[in-house]
């Protein structure tokens, strides 16, 4: 397969910053150009106000079809791994009617690409995908009838393969997209337009393709935030404090100034040193001399569960139905319990790195981020610069998982730069990367529930603190419901010691664990086979067919637990993806150690673009899953966290790998939904249950660490 | 205390003349401009960093230049010849068993390192020899397939 990969190299950021239409031309060249134009209200609406910003002036192009045929495709989205550079190139290919490899993708780069708040909640496929594909068929409709008006046949009488626009009474009657753009600098503005291809009509889409960026991947030869390099550029390391409650007292620089090659700066509590060798910023920063005052919270990870359940929220009602109190009275039994879950760390393999360069007033910035544009507007607003005057360019980025929708490195780059006047490079040692994380946060989860005498479920009474309603959907056909949400007020009660934000499938892995736990409870109390139990209380034919279908591909074979088989169901919804999952696993009994043997996982994501990608998202987010289930739990007292690198932290290895299996629903005929995040949400459920069926012992907190599978042992 | 230290890079002869306690990830990426090695967490915990030395998988973010001197340093950039992949790097391609690509060049040289040793190498081999490496995409089964298909492939080929 050839490749697609976009180019991040410096030579074309030459013309750089600053970009006013005239140089966007200039580096780009001529051909046809299909700019934005946001023609639903709605879009616009949906966005925070902040972040609306002038769409309707945004003057960047969804694509351009050059000269040599090349066609380009411009995303604000960025590529971490999740393998849109692939699955956005195949849709585009598929509608414009050119080979794949004609189509380059170009990601992340705010001076070229359509305006886009981050990549993030599995909305690139579902969400850019259609935006961009008719931007590629009112492409291809303009060709259609500058093809016709140059052959002298009417557009019905034409046909479009493969770039090339063919008279389909006269097939040597023929010319090609770079014929027809060549010389031109054609720009059209998309309005409203029906989408699109039908699906039977794809070349591409539906197609498995492996990446794109492969061969450039194990070569040696992407380029990440900090592979790039620049005349005079210069490595900063940045005193840190000890703890988030820490402040600056004093700072003694005198130690790194002396040190030949090192430049120190400083601007109040922020101080840098700087050295054109790496070495030599890491030998100097601890040079510096600071002294701090602390005024730590009083919390810590073995007391943070306790701290929530005493706090005081801002209470929203998302969901009520019926009357819980009469559900309450027509129950044969109750069941009240209380699910735990701790902070994670996001802990990409690259950390959090970028590059910045000013040039006159404009100001160059390479970043590993999932939002270039957030990270734009936030330097505009930091560094008092005009947007014009700052250009965000995103590389390869080396993971993301939610963790780099935070860019305080970019920032921090961007200030360097202007304080030195040099090129800064602002890589993030591993140490930073942790104490600076905006951690999956901490949270609790209440639910009151019950049954009648039939096993059905007459009563749902959910309360989340601080993990928000992702994934809080009551799911089955229940008549008393209410699901309440408790968010922190920071002046009232303050929670987290250190910044939280999304994580892989934000919270919905703790509200999954929560219900799916609960279900399983209530099942086995009923004497009903769990996955029996599911179906008679689903109405949701989404989610009946995603169970229905693991059952098949697990041979799963009914019983009531715990049946000492160590199997467990789970199954919930994510970005618009239905997913069930069923968990074989081992206990050790007399160590604790859980083992997951097998998962099997089915998904229903409507039109599957890249089954081959969707698969390899789907095996991640369960090996992925793995780390929350059994092992990522972070560590802290106050402000201070006390896992500072993969020594103490723990995630998942080759030795934990269960055998995967997993389906993915056809269902072509239906809208794309998200895929890089829903498979991750069931796993900590369904492992959970297959404990319970293993050995009776429930577990109410994730992770399942030998010390609580013993202790939850001892209990049965 | 500047020295001269000389060794073999990439099947080349190298020298350069440098603090001899650089450590060899900074050189090789910031002198020699080899960025496909790669800084993780520089405690030689998650294997993103690791090179061949003498054919052995060592992490170059803990490791000083002067280690390397009289010895042969392959980087991922030195590992396909002639534009033509080694079958490991061949076999992660064929098998989609990367995501972000980060702690690629680490896996592959570790596998590499690990197949020179062991050429029919079983399931549990290929674990236990990249159990240190991390990936947090979650790549793992396909890397297990894919390392497993290139020890066919390089035991076929002899």
């Amino acid at each position: 397969m050839k490749k697609s990969v976009r180019k991040t190299d410096i030579t074309s950021a030459e013309a750089s910053s600053g970009m006013k239409r005239r140089s966007f031309f200039k580096i780009l060249g001529g051909g046809i150009f299909i700019f934005f134009q946001p023609w639903n209200a709605l879009d616009l609406l949906a966005l925070p106000a902040e972040q609306a910003r002038t769409l309707t002036k945004d003057y960047n192009a969804f694509l351009q079809i050059a000269e040599d045929g090349t066609v380009s495709c411009f995303t604000g989205k960025i590529e971490m791994g999740q393998g849109i550079i692939t699955s956005l190139a195949q849709e585009m290919a598929d509608e414009l009617g050119v080979p794949l490899e004609k189509v380059k993708m170009i990601m992340g780069d705010t001076d070229l690409c359509p305006y886009d708040m981050g990549t993030w909640g599995s909305l690139s496929t579902r969400s850019f995908g259609p935006n961009m594909r008719a931007a590629a068929a009112e492409a291809r409709a303009i060709l259609t009838e500058m093809a016709s008006a140059r052959l002298g046949v009417p557009v019905t009488q034409l046909e479009v393969k493969e770039g090339v626009v063919t008279d389909t009474k006269n097939p040597r009657n023929s010319v090609t997209y770079a014929q027809l753009a060549k010389g031109k600098k054609l720009e059209k503005y998309m309005d409203v337009k029906p989408p699109v291809k039908d699906s039977s009509r794809f070349t591409y889409v539906g197609k498995p393709l492996m990446h794109s960026d492969a061969h450039d991947k194990v070569t040696g030869k992407a380029i990440y935030a900090g592979d790039l390099k620049l005349p005079g550029m210069m490595f900063a390391r940045i005193l840190r404090p000890p703890s988030h409650g820490a402040k600056l007292v004093s700072a003694d620089v005198s130690g790194a100034e002396k040190m030949e090659g090192v430049r120190v700066v400083r601007d109040g509590e922020f101080i840098a040193v700087l050295s054109e060798n790496r070495d030599l910023a890491d030998l100097a920063i601890v040079q510096i001399n600071a002294k701090y005052s602390f005024n730590e919270m009083k919390v810590s990870d073995k007391t943070i569960f306790d701290y929530i359940n005493k706090g005081k929220y801002r209470t929203n009602v998302s969901r009520t139905a019926g009357d819980i109190e009469a559900g309450r009275a027509q129950s044969d039994r109750v069941f009240e319990h209380e699910y735990h879950d701790p902070y994670l760390a996001h802990t990409p393999i690259e950390t959090h790195t970028a590059l910045a360069r000013f040039e006159g007033d404009k100001l160059t910035v390479w970043a590993s981020t999932q939002s270039p544009f957030g990270l734009q507007d936030e330097i505009v607003r930091d560094l008092g610069l005009s947007r014009e005057n700052v250009r965000v360019i995103t590389p390869f980025v080396g993971g993301g998982f939610g963790g780099k929708s935070a860019y305080l490195q970019g920032l921090e780059a961007a200030k360097l730069a202007r304080m030195t006047g040099k090129p800064v490079m602002v890589a993030w040692t591993r140490d930073e990367e942790f104490f600076y994380d905006i951690f999956h946060p901490a949270s609790v989860v209440k639910v009151n529930s019950g049954i009648d005498k039939n096993g059905k479920i007459t009563m749902w009474d959910y309360h989340v603190y601080l993990a928000g309603t992702r994934g809080a959907e009551v799911t089955y056909d229940v008549p008393n419901t209410k699901v309440t949400s408790y968010g922190e007020d920071k002046a009232v009660y303050p929670v987290h010691p250190f910044g939280t934000g999304p994580w892989r499938a934000p919270n919905n892995n703790t509200n999954t664990f929560a219900r799916e736990t609960q279900i399983d409870i209530m099942a086995s109390s009923a004497g009903i086979d769990p996955l029996e139990f599911r179906l008679r209380n689903l109405k949701d034919e989404k989610m009946i067919a995603c169970l229905k279908s693991a059952a098949e591909k697990f041979g799963y074979v009914a019983g009531k637990t715990p049946s000492g088989r160590g199997i467990g169901i789970a199954c919930g919804q994510d970005a618009g993806t239905w997913v069930a999952e069923i968990a074989e696993i081992k206990v050790d009994k007399s160590t604790g150690k859980v083992s997951v043997v097998r998962v099997v996982c089915s998904q229903d994501m409507g039109l599957c673009v890249n089954p081959q990608g969707a698969l390899i998202q789907m095996e991640g987010c369960i090996t992925m899953a793995l780390g929350y289930t059994l092992s990522e739990e972070l560590k802290f007292e106050g402000g201070n966290i006390s896992d500072r690198n993969f020594s103490t932290y723990n995630i998942p290895r080759f030795s934990w790998l269960p055998k995967i299996d997993c389906v993915i629903l056809d269902r072509k005929d239906q809208a794309p939904q998200g895929g890089g995040e829903p498979a991750i949400i069931a796993v900590g459920a369904a492992v959970g249950n297959a404990i319970f069926d293993a050995t009776g012992a429930r577990l109410f907190t994730v992770p399942f660490t030998p010390e609580r599978v013993l202790a939850a042992l001892k209990k049965t | 205390m500047e020295e001269t230290i000389r060794f073999k890079l990439n099947n080349k002869e190298t020298e350069l003349v440098t603090d001899p306690n650089q450590l060899l990830l900074w050189v090789l990426r910031n002198h020699f401009g080899l960025t496909g090695t790669k800084y993780g967490c520089g405690i030689g915990f998650c294997g993103a960093c690791t090179v061949l030395i003498d054919n052995e998988a060592v992490r170059s973010c803990m490791l000083p230049v002067s280690e390397v001197a009289g010895k042969s340093v392959v980087t991922i950039e030195g590992l396909a010849v002639d534009g033509k992949l080694h079958p490991v790097q061949q076999a992660f391609v064929d098998h989609d068993a990367l995501q972000c690509g980060y702690c690629t060049s680490g896996m592959i040289l570790t596998a590499v390192a690990l197949l020179n040793k062991n050429d029919a190498p079983t399931r549990q081999d290929i674990v236990d020899g990249l159990e240190d490496n991390l990936c947090r995409c979650g790549a793992h089964t396909r890397i297990i397939d894919a390392v497993g298909e290139a020890a066919r492939v390089m035991k076929g080929g002899k």
